[in-house]
């Protein structure tokens, strides 16, 4: 197209297309670190709806019921599916799956940080569906009116499945919350780790987020990370109370001013060394991808010999 | 494009009988037969259709968004193409 236009033509038109909250479609001209920053951002989105599996898989087998059990297996599967709408949504991008794939299993694209705590008993898994994917949906819910289109409508889909990622999560720590003494013991315990994990979720402070300014500016994130967390924190914190659990966070304070909670800071350095690869379970997460990708291997190529054989007898035919 | 996953497909639903079918998605698949399945599996676990077509990506032909003006052009000025260009006397009705 650079024939045609010049790039500073091409700029302006992508700008006032923004500017008129029009969505950019895959193959209108659009900035080269716009491109690039979607491609690092939806596939890294991606990468952790697939990671973010293994957490939860690990209590598949050991669920207390059958109908835990069947939830358990559909929230899975869910994860699964988000994670193929969008690295659908990445490869139109111009990136091949193959490439998205390799840089997560040779570790050079990350996910979210959250996936590399363990998942110590059946209460963190109640933990996890409300609090972990209670935060996804948090960025889910502005992501569905992101610039790019093929994000934006694999964020619809994603929403909508998601309510009942929360909401069953949620049910699960109710039964252990109003349970024995011991049941509610192990809520306050999923709920002691998994609450600091959960609120670094967002990503480091505004002044201290690199990628933000752009996000905002090309209109791929709607709100900053700072919003997002404490939006999350003023919708939690009723549904602690009404759990009859407290978080761990001494400076946790009603503010009648801002109407919203005060709350102490997570520990930043826990997060930086998580995402440099030093979490509790960062090396057990990438094998385990890393081995399932290895153990399809032959299954793809016999899809793909398959295929071949079938495309030959049709032209015999 | 083509990678060890198989070529992309496009899909499409129907909601209901009779209803247009409309783009939802992608996937990869190696063969039409899967490429069926798999749409199945990925797009409609709660019952968000009752049809679906699959169709190679590389199949489609489409616009592009820089001829988007002249492109459509023609029927930009063609006002009598609409039933509000033309005046009815009042009184007349079911027209
Ligand atoms: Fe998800
Ligand atoms: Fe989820």
């Amino acid at each position: 197209m650079e024939n045609v236009n010049s790039n500073t033509n091409m700029e302006e038109w992508f700008d006032a297309k923004l500017q008129k909250n029009e969505m950019i479609e895959p193959k209108d001209w659009m900035p080269e670190n716009y491109r690039k920053h979607l491609i690092r951002q939806i596939s890294q989105h991606a990468h952790s709806e697939i990671i973010g599996m293994l957490p939860e898989g690990n209590w598949i087998t050991r669920a207390p019921s059958l109908r835990a059990k069947i939830v358990l297996m559909a929230k899975v599967q869910d994860e699964g599916g988000h994670g193929l709408y969008l690295y659908t949504a990445a490869e139109t991008l111009g990136s091949s799956r193959d490439e998205l794939l390799d840089a997560l299993h040779t570790g050079k694209a990350k996910y979210s940080s959250i996936f590399n705590y363990p998942t110590l008993t059946w209460a963190d898994i109640g933990a996890v569906g409300w609090l972990v994917d209670g935060a996804a949906i948090m960025n889910q819910v502005m992501l569905q009116r992101t610039s790019y289109g093929p994000y934006a409508r694999a964020m619809v889909r994603i929403c909508k499945e998601e309510s009942f990622h929360q909401r069953q999560g949620y049910e699960s720590m109710c039964h252990l919350a109003f349970g024995t003494t011991e049941q509610k013991q192990m809520a306050q315990d999923a709920l002691n780790r998994w609450w600091w994990p959960t609120l670094m979720m967002f990503g480091p402070t505004d002044d201290k987020s690199p990628n933000t300014a752009n996000a905002i500016k090309w209109k791929i994130k709607r709100e900053s990370n700072d919003q997002l967390r404490q939006r999350f924190i003023n919708q939690t914190i009723p549904q602690v109370e009404y759990l009859g659990l407290t978080v761990p966070d001494p400076d946790l304070k009603w503010n009648e001013e801002k109407k919203g909670y005060d709350f102490g800071s997570p520990n930043w350095d826990e997060f930086m060394s998580v995402i440099a690869g030093n979490g509790p379970c960062n090396r057990e997460r990438l094998k385990a991808r890393v081995d399932a990708h290895k153990n399809g291997e032959w299954v793809r190529a016999a899809a793909k010999a398959h295929a071949d054989k079938t495309k030959e007898m049709e032209f015999a035919a | 494009m083509s990678d060890s996953q198989g070529p992309i497909w496009e899909v499409f639903i129907q909601k209901k009988p009779g209803q247009p079918f409309v783009h939802c998605g992608s996937l990869h698949a190696f063969d039409k037969e899967m490429a069926l399945q798999n749409a199945r599996d990925l797009y409609t676990r709660r019952g968000e259709g009752t049809a679906l077509w699959v169709v190679p990506s590389s199949a489609i032909v489409s616009s592009s968004p820089e001829d988007l003006g002249p492109f459509f052009e023609p029927a930009n000025d063609k006002v009598y193409r609409h039933p509000t260009f033309y005046q009815i006397p009042e009184g007349v009705k079911h027209i």
